[in-house]
């Protein structure tokens, strides 16, 4: 293989002409975590309604969870990229279309909601098995207390079953994370766009990618650092 | 603790000064309740229920009922539906046909408040069912706040008076976890009590015990019973029965087969059924 290393790259002006390689790959860094962020939120709140429904004592509020899980996680996330991106805007009315489609920041707002309510798919199947798996009494003593449902989920049931998903909501979130890169199929410049311009700019593709691969590693040992704390600070003394 | 005061403790209110917190060793003697009088009032009336999972009869016509400060034990072989009766009278358990009204509400109404109606009607579980992540006094509370709208002080000072003459005033900053069986089963006697009930509900509640810990569980509801709670207990605790029962139900695959005076019931039972089974719950 002739290849002409050069690590010195990453302090080499990049031609879009507003800092380095380095400034780009941070810059593709942030909003990478930007969108992991803002599509979590969405996929946790709702995620968790979704799983909560499918677990309600009411028919028509497992219907309607089991289809939405069963549409969000059977498309391909990158179909549904295309679906909200292109797709969407053409089959709202026009003038919604239109302003979708001049948004600034479109690919980000697109990329979040999309990542959003695909992640939320997978967090309701954790929410539903978290609750699923307490003890069927814990429901009924909630319910014995005098209870309603809402406070039945609010005070027995979520505290429990949250505690107990924190490890595979967990890696949903990292999967959430690394899910982002689907993103640059819209035109997101997050780290993996980012990666390849500096590849096609600079030729240097192995720098390029062993730069985002470390990012990467980077994040999610943050990530695993932060949610190991947490379950050490929300654990039950006394539970098995 | 505030710096008002305590109560100086007397008989009928032992609330236990701090650093003099009762020992898990004995129940603490005491009112847990306001005194009921057998006024001969009806507290819970099950008129004619049945209940079906789909084609299986859980419940056949069961009739029967349970007076103001009565203690009523329910009996019977696995499967024979006890459980299932027990909750159709707050309402956890649905049923197809008849009535039960406790203290009054009629359960299978439309116009019921199930919550509130529940929060009222005290409940024992086999497996205790104490809320795992919030500590003992949490869990004595937290109903006491969100269902009947105490304030916090209040709703604390009851629960912990309550702990306390469980016996186990020590344990109030634990976890459910961190408590033996019989004592988690103590907290959940109390955690009921805290709700002013005006029914007490035990569905076997001795019997995911260790042996040596039933003793300490039945105290607390002997002692209950003494003063005049109303109660209806599913167990298989023959001496219990015989110490504070009036009646004594047995039921035997969804039916209520003998519905006696605890005296009739042991003297001799009118049933082959309930003769059998007697036989041979006593042989041990
Ligand atoms: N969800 C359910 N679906 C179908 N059948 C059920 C259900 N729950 C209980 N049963 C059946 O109803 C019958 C009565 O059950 P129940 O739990 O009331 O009995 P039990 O007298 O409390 O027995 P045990 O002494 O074992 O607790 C049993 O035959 C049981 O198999
Ligand atoms: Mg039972």
């Amino acid at each position: 293989m002739n290849y002409n290393w050069n690590w010195g790259i990453f302090f080499e002006p990049s031609p879009e002409g507003t800092g380095t390689y380095a400034d780009m790959l941070l810059s593709g860094l942030l909003w990478t975590i930007a969108t992991a962020l803002c599509s979590w939120v969405i996929a946790f709140c709702l995620g968790s309604v979704i799983g909560v429904l499918r677990t309600l004592p009411n028919k028509a509020a497992n219907a309607v969870g089991t289809a939405y899980v069963e549409l969000f996680r059977n498309i391909p996330l990158l179909v549904q990229m295309f679906l909200w991106y292109f797709v969407l805007p053409e089959v709202l009315p026009q003038a919604w279309g239109n302003w979708l489609k001049q948004l600034p920041n479109a690919p980000f707002y697109t990329g979040v909601v999309c990542l959003g309510f695909f992640t939320a798919s997978r967090v309701a199947e954790q929410v539903r098995a978290g609750i699923q798996s307490l003890p069927r009494g814990q429901r009924m003593a909630g319910t014995a207390m005098g209870f309603t449902v809402a406070q039945t989920y609010r005070y027995v049931l979520l505290p429990n079953a949250y505690r107990i998903i924190l490890p595979p909501l967990t890696s949903e979130f990292l999967n959430n994370l690394k899910n982002t890169s689907v993103a640059l199929t819209i035109g997101l410049l997050e780290l993996t766009a980012r990666a390849r311009s500096m590849q096609e700019f600079s030729f240097q593709v192995f720098e390029a990618f062993t730069a985002a691969t470390l990012l990467y590693v980077f994040i999610n040992l943050i990530v695993i650092t932060a949610a190991s704390f947490i379950e050490r600070s929300v654990a039950i003394p006394g539970q098995r | 603790m505030t710096s008002t005061p305590m109560p100086a403790p007397t008989p009928s209110n032992p609330v236990a000064p701090a650093g003099q917190a009762p020992t898990d060793d004995g129940l603490q003697t005491g009112n847990l309740t306001q005194p009921g009088t057998r006024t001969g009032e009806t507290m819970i009336a099950i008129d004619n229920v049945s209940k079906w999972y789909g084609d299986f009869q859980v419940l056949t016509n069961c009739t029967t009922s349970v007076a103001k400060g009565e203690v009523v034990v329910v009996c019977g072989p696995s499967g024979s539906g006890k459980s299932t009766l027990i909750k159709t009278v707050n309402a956890l358990e649905p049923f197809q046909k008849g009535q039960i009204t406790v203290a009054g509400t009629k359960v299978l109404d439309k116009s019921t408040n199930l919550p509130k109606l529940r929060s009222r009607v005290g409940m024992v579980f086999q497996h205790f069912e104490l809320f795992p992540h919030l500590t003992i006094t949490d869990n004595l509370t937290i109903a006491q706040r969100k269902v009947l709208k105490r304030g916090s002080e209040d709703a604390k000072k009851r629960g912990l008076d309550l702990l306390a003459r469980v016996g186990l005033s020590a344990h109030a900053h634990k976890f459910p976890g961190q408590l033996s069986g019989g004592q988690q089963q103590r907290v959940a006697i109390a955690r009921a009590l805290a709700m002013n009930p005006v029914v007490m509900l035990f569905d076997e509640p001795t019997s995911a015990l260790d042996p040596e810990m039933v003793g300490e569980v039945l105290d607390v509801m002997v002692e209950l019973a003494k003063e005049g709670m109303t109660m209806m207990v599913v167990t298989h605790e023959m001496g219990f029965a015989r110490k504070v029962a009036d009646r004594v139900i047995f039921m035997d695959r969804g039916e209520i087969v003998e519905d006696a005076h605890k005296d009739d019931f042991f003297g001799k039972p009118r049933s082959e059924r309930a003769q059998t089974f007697l036989s041979k719950i006593l042989q041990h």
